[in-house]
């Protein structure tokens, strides 16, 4: 139990730095998915079942999601503003 | 400079903060040896009290009923303030960029039609998903679950009818004003059961309706009600954030599609 | 089982700062946020924890089992739900930056431009 303990302790860390150090937000939420599922079982491993519930719908499934259709919704302003630019250029 | 001068204000306090924290916690008990009494006496009594066997649940919904209100209103508050920002620019949208340039779309843009396996699993999983997330939020104060991870289970419900590609139905089960009243009556639920403990047993959120038999579906009092009050809210709540998320991208697929 | 815990949850606030304060991109800075929020879960998590103790759910369990603090549960669960609305709030204030500023880095900005 100990050994399991610290093993996902330490992968905890691991993820959070890997995803804090991931400078691609979209790269960030498929990070953040997987480091939502370590902290998951973290929560399963010292007894906190109702957390954990809680912690695979919102840090695996919700916020991801969320992140990446704002990332889309923002790939698509840029590109608007970008033709913009150029429509004032060819002006 | 601006940015190195940052992070040199970041390395002294994080410095400073590391100080702090080893300095506190001297004064904490090593991990594993809890001594702090509420947690003690609340795995004692909360079953007899309340008659409900996740403890978790008990102290959400009624030990600390008041503080949950609280945070179930910055749930709402915040849901309200995500649509309000999201939907102004949708209005926005439709008025300056009316045909034109979004038409000329590059093909790789645009989501490809879903298989048809992916069409068959995701419908054929709505309806599980469905009555996992209400099998969620009914055994609240039995098992661990409850109405805040019950409800964002029932929220993705949704997101399967997107994802099998039928925008159409997709729109018809988050058709707003359904959403928005289910929000709206799931928060003021809390309210009015929180109000009905002041009138029947003189303190606000006093657990006033029968207990019932431990283990049972319908025990527990108010915190069964209260439960089911915040399942609703939640689920509400997360449907019209995905919605108002998905509501910007949805265009695209929209005019890829056919 | 030591303190280990408690430096892991320093460890979490101290990486999701740096992050915020390095960031060059507000979606980043968000996802940083939410980093360092978790901080408080380990933080919590270790508080409650008790050696060889069970969860604190009594569901065909005798009462009297020596289980886990289920306050500081009940404020975790709170905490995480709260975590995605007020990350879903930040990430529409980004969406809507984007769309005025045309920018995303928080260098690029001037200040208190309208």
């Amino acid at each position: 139990m100990l050994f399991l303990q610290y093993t996902i302790l330490s992968f905890v860390a691991v993820t959070a730095t890997a995803v804090v150090l991931t400078r691609d937000p979209a790269k960030q939420a498929i990070g953040i998915s997987f480091y939502g599922l370590v902290m998951a079982l973290m929560f399963f491993i010292f007894q906190a079942p109702d957390v954990a519930l809680s912690q695979i719908v919102i840090g695996a499934v919700a916020l991801p999601l969320m992140i990446v259709l704002a990332l889309t919704k923002i790939r698509r302003q840029e590109e608007e503003q970008e033709a913009e630019r150029k429509e004032k250029k060819a002006a | 400079m601006k940015r190195r001068g940052r992070l040199v204000f970041f390395l002294i306090s994080a410095a400073a903060f590391a100080g702090v924290y080893l300095w506190g916690l001297k004064g904490l008990p090593a991990v594993g040896h809890y001594r702090g009494p509420y947690g003690d006496v609340l795995n004692q009594v909360g079953t007899y009290e309340r008659h409900v066997t996740d403890i978790v649940t008990a102290v959400n919904f009624d030990y600390r009923g008041f503080d949950t209100l609280g945070e179930e209103f910055i749930l709402f508050m915040s849901v309200i303030g995500g649509t309000v920002l999201l939907r102004r620019q949708r209005e926005e949208e439709k008025s300056e960029h009316k045909d034109e340039s979004l038409d000329d779309k590059s093909p790789e843009r645009q989501a490809p039609e879903p298989s048809d396996a992916t069409r068959v699993l995701t419908l054929g999983l709505v309806g599980p998903l469905v009555v996992f997330g209400l099998y969620i939020v009914a055994h609240g104060q039995l098992t661990p679950g409850g109405g805040f991870q019950g409800g964002v289970v029932l929220a993705t419900a949704p997101l399967l009818v997107y994802l099998a590609g039928d925008l159409k139905k997709f729109k018809q089960i988050t058709s707003h004003t359904l959403v928005e009243v289910s929000e709206a009556v799931g928060a003021g639920g809390y309210l009015a059961i929180g109000l009905a403990g002041l009138i029947l047993g003189g303190s606000y959120l006093r657990n006033v309706a029968a207990l019932g038999t431990t283990g049972m579906i319908n025990s527990g009092g108010t915190i069964a009600l209260i439960n089911l009050a915040t399942g609703l809210e939640v689920a509400a709540g997360f449907v019209l954030l995905l919605y108002a998320f998905l509501e910007q991208t949805l265009e695209i697929r929209l005019r890829g599609g056919k | 089982m030591s303190f280990v815990p408690y430096v892991l949850a320093a460890w979490l606030f101290v990486i999701g700062l740096y992050g915020i304060v390095t960031s060059r991109n507000f979606v980043h800075l968000v996802i940083c946020l939410a980093v360092l929020q978790s901080s408080t879960y380990v933080l919590l998590l270790s508080i409650g924890y008790r050696v060889g103790g069970t969860a604190p759910v009594f569901a065909g369990m005798p009462v009297g089992t020596p289980a886990v603090d289920p306050v500081v549960q009940a404020l975790m669960l709170t905490d995480i739900v709260v975590e995605a609305t007020v990350v879903a709030l930040l990430l529409a204030l980004a969406l809507q930056l984007q769309k005025h500023a045309s920018t995303l880095d928080p260098d690029k900005l001037k200040a208190l431009e309208g």
